[in-house]
């Protein structure tokens, strides 16, 4: 077994392959703009450090989000891509959930920048998704779950409201591998958790027939 | 080396998701899936949608050009992907697909420009470019002439919209005048039943310092906004207009403008021969115009069939077969999206 893992959800672009035993290559981009530029070049270097090629991989996995979309895409047509040619078992699975996987154990809640003044977040229970991912205002999010710990950038970004525990700010490929080599990932369709619609209003009334 | 290269293009610069595959000059496969319809409802290609469109159709539309052409990626010499001008989400989604074929079969990958491969896609029909040509890519997106001597090392441009393309003015005009998205055709279908010559509409740029500064540009807000006076005061009079004499004198009123500088323009800089390019080309009277005109100035006129004149993935592998050909340097694999791409740019780095 071979695993590529990558998650492109956040600034953080994070590449990693792992043998199923452990970890055997990493590499990391840092730029909330630059995702189609960087995570290529991540993927060449994670694979020289393990000293394996394409052609040794047997696994795909990707955080599948949310997270802003135009990133989020770079990382999901990449492994879409990568699955559909290769022929490599795809694993998509929730970016919060890999974060998730760093936080520990007991109720937490993880949340991610969502832009526009709110978070993308989930609730977990000893590393298990039990609700979410969803979208909202931090101070919703602590009215409905007041002093539940919140791990992740989105608590750091609005610590003033959540109850931010620091440590892991964003998401490893390391810790998405690791979820999908020891089968504990809760898995999901290979496609983005987007959770907002399109900014477009639907044209009103043509003038006339 | 005798055979020519065969290489696999990407195409994903706005609604319309391509692959192609071509040997040299010889098309093998075109395969396009279209976000159109989902783009209907807002009047207009809305970018997010689109980005979220291609990103469904990518794999899709890879396995049907495989499955048209016998050839799969693994076979080809080179890869090319659109790079720009484009919508940055939906380039991204074209570029990161055509990088992760680039590294899983460790091919050559160029970034190529878009509006050169409307003119490069021209050599699946009619041959190779042997002498100066000029290029006019009328779109929803672009309006642009330009002038080339080298399809890969000297293409420069000689004009273009100072504001809106021209078929973004068709869809502007076409709901005016209460008909669908997009514009262009159904525009088409209304003028044939109306007068061009019912209502004078404006000609953008063709007088006194505007053809001092902006001799081979053009403008088409004006003209919508005559429009859209137009039908207003009509309406205000409580006459009711005739939606094909306005669509016909609308549409002569862009195919005029839009042929007779492209033909000043090859007076001009010597071109014999001239190419459209663009959804616009299938416009029944910018044809009519181009052929007539060109004819009159001697220029030898080369239109290709529609489903190559708009947005597709072989126009892309046409330009880079012949960036192969030309044994030039692929682009990095950190090549970035360049939304506003120059098109005396032909290759990214």
């Amino acid at each position: 077994m071979l695993i590529l893992a990558l998650d492109t959800a956040t600034p953080a672009i994070t590449v990693a392959v792992h043998d199923g035993e452990r970890v055997v290559g990493e590499a990391r981009g840092e730029g909330a703009m630059a995702h189609g530029e960087l995570l290529a070049p991540a993927i060449r270097d994670a694979l020289a450090q393990a000293g394996a090629t394409m052609d040794d991989l047997t696994d795909v996995a990707v955080g599948v989000g949310p997270g802003p979309f135009t990133g989020l895409r770079v990382g999901v047509v990449t492994a879409l891509t990568l699955s559909g040619s290769l022929g490599l078992a795809p694993h998509g699975v929730c970016t919060l959930d890999v974060l998730a996987a760093e936080a520990g154990d007991g109720e937490l809640l993880v949340a991610t920048d969502a832009r526009r003044k709110e978070v993308y977040w989930a609730r977990y229970v000893d590393g298990r998704r039990v609700e979410g991912p969803e979208v909202s205002k931090p101070a919703d999010l602590a009215a409905r779950f007041p002093g539940l710990p919140v791990h992740g950038r989105g608590g750091r970004l609005y610590a003033d409201v959540l109850a931010h525990v620091p440590g892991v700010d964003d998401p490893s490929a390391a810790a998405l591998a690791g979820l999908v080599a020891r089968g504990e990932a809760q898995e999901l369709p290979l496609e983005p958790l987007y959770l907002r619609r399109p900014d477009a209003t639907p044209q009103v009334s043509t003038k006339r027939a | 080396m005798t055979s020519e290269p065969l290489v696999l293009g990407i195409e994903s610069s706005c609604d319309e998701t391509g692959v192609g595959i071509v040997r040299g000059t010889e098309l093998l496969s075109n395969a396009v899936s279209s976000s159109m319809e989902e783009h209907v409802r807002f009047g207009g290609v809305v970018p997010e949608v689109a980005s979220r469109a291609h990103l469904e159709a990518m794999v899709p539309t890879l396995e049907q050009a495989y499955r048209d052409s016998g050839v799969h990626v693994k076979d080809v010499d080179a890869i090319a992907v659109t790079c720009g001008p484009g919508l940055t989400g939906a380039l991204l989604v074209g570029v990161a697909a055509a990088k992760a074929l680039a590294l899983a079969y460790d091919k050559p990958l160029y970034g190529v420009n878009h509006l050169v491969g409307h003119v490069a896609v021209d050599q699946l029909e009619h041959g190779r470019y042997d002498e100066r040509t000029a290029a006019l890519l009328v779109s929803g997106g672009h309006t642009s002439l330009l002038l080339v001597d080298d399809i890969v090392t000297d293409v420069q441009l000689l004009g273009e919209t100072i504001d809106d393309a021209a078929g973004e003015a068709f869809d502007k005009v076409a709901r005016v005048l209460g008909l669908p998205y997009p514009g262009g055709p159904h525009i088409d279908r209304a003028a044939r039943e109306g007068d061009p010559k019912a209502i004078s509409f404006p000609r953008g740029l063709t007088t006194g310092r505007d053809m001092e500064k902006h001799r081979f540009d053009f403008s088409f807000s004006g003209l919508k906004s005559a429009v859209v006076r137009h039908v207003q005061h009509e309406e205000r009079m409580g006459r009711s207009f005739a939606v094909a004499d306005v669509a016909a004198s609308f549409q002569d009123a862009v195919c005029d403008v839009l042929t007779a500088k492209t033909i000043d323009a090859c007076v001009e800089h010597g071109v014999k021969r001239l190419v459209l390019g663009g959804g616009v080309a299938a416009n029944r009277r910018l044809r009519e115009y181009a052929e007539e005109r060109a004819k009159k100035a001697g220029v030898e006129l080369r239109v290709p069939p529609p489903v190559l004149c708009t947005d597709n993935g072989a126009m892309i592998a046409a330009l880079g077969s012949e960036v192969v050909r030309r044994g030039l340097e692929p682009s990095r694999l950190d090549l970035a999206v360049d939304s506003s791409m120059p098109v005396n740019q032909v290759l990214a780095a």
